[in-house]
């Protein structure tokens, strides 16, 4: 456990809720990520705008984070591909298909006490355990 | 104009929360899933922070009969578990073992400028895409 980082985890933590808080209190809006993207796609009118805003804030999040401490995040070059692809194409059909995320289901609607929301993240916490069991300790992959 | 505004702010505060949390790195992540391995509680916090201010301040949120600068709240409808839920989240947790990365750290680290962030955020608006297709079909 020595890769534990309590202080910034907590403090990180804090942020993301006053974040989601901030969102709901003024726009009367979730801050679930996927949500926030995928309604990029749909043709509703005036409702593309913020959430483009909203991503690209974050965006500017982690350009600025890495301007300012380079290093902290590092580059994963020999990824296998084809894993982060699927991967990837996973996340977006499966919070689709559940209808929210890690910000979604698990800040947003546990913070609201929805039960839908914290039947989800144990869900999709316990998907993951048993995902890295097998790639990591099975497949011996990442 | 006022919603756009704070839109960008507080996407900007949550991907900080992201960077300072570390949990834009998906290795960090996939270490808080490897619990029978070199296991990475940090995660637990992360949420535990998060949370701790969602239950408290929400309650106090939605109180209110409006929101501050917009008509109304917009939150989920839905209340009973389904088979969609249930499926999708085991699928999303899947995919997120695979790859460390869920929306929020993905789009994040679209900052810093490496490629992989790229394709996993296309990888993520193709299964969404995918899945909003399929659902409006079978409706």
């Amino acid at each position: 456990m020595e890769n534990f980082t309590p202080v910034p985890a907590l403090a990180g933590g804090v942020l993301i809720g006053l974040a989601a808080t901030l969102l709901l209190l003024f726009n009367g809006r979730i801050a679930g990520i996927s949500g926030i993207l995928s309604g990029i796609f749909t043709r509703i009118q005036g409702d593309r705008l913020w959430r483009i805003l909203f991503l690209l804030g974050m965006v500017l999040a982690g350009f600025t984070w890495q301007s300012l401490w380079p290093g902290t995040f590092a580059d994963r070059p020999r990824f296998p591909l084809p894993l982060l692809l699927t991967g990837a194409f996973m996340v977006g059909f499966g919070t689709r298909m559940g209808g929210g995320c890690t910000s979604g289901h698990g800040v947003c609607g546990i913070g609201r006490l929805s039960r839908r929301s914290l039947v989800a993240t144990l869900v999709f916490m316990g998907a993951g355990v048993m995902t890295v069991y097998i790639t990591r300790h099975i497949f011996e992959v990442i | 104009m006022k919603q756009h505004g704070l839109a960008f702010i507080t996407g900007a505060l949550f991907g900080t929360g992201l960077c300072v949390s570390r949990m834009a790195d998906p290795g960090k992540v996939l270490d808080f899933l490897d619990v029978t391995g070199n296991w990475d509680p940090s995660l637990v916090l992360v949420m535990g922070g998060a949370l701790a201010v969602t239950l408290i301040a929400f309650r106090f949120v939605l109180r209110r009969e409006v929101p501050v600068i917009a008509a109304r709240f917009q939150l989920p409808v839905k209340t009973g578990l389904d088979l969609d839920l249930i499926a999708g989240a085991g699928l999303f947790g899947i995919g997120w073992g695979m790859i460390g990365y869920c929306p929020g750290p993905a789009i994040t680290a679209l900052g810093f400028g490496f490629i992989g962030p790229f394709l996993v955020v296309a990888g993520i608006i193709a299964g969404s895409l995918t899945c909003k297709l399929i659902l409006a079909a079978k409706a």
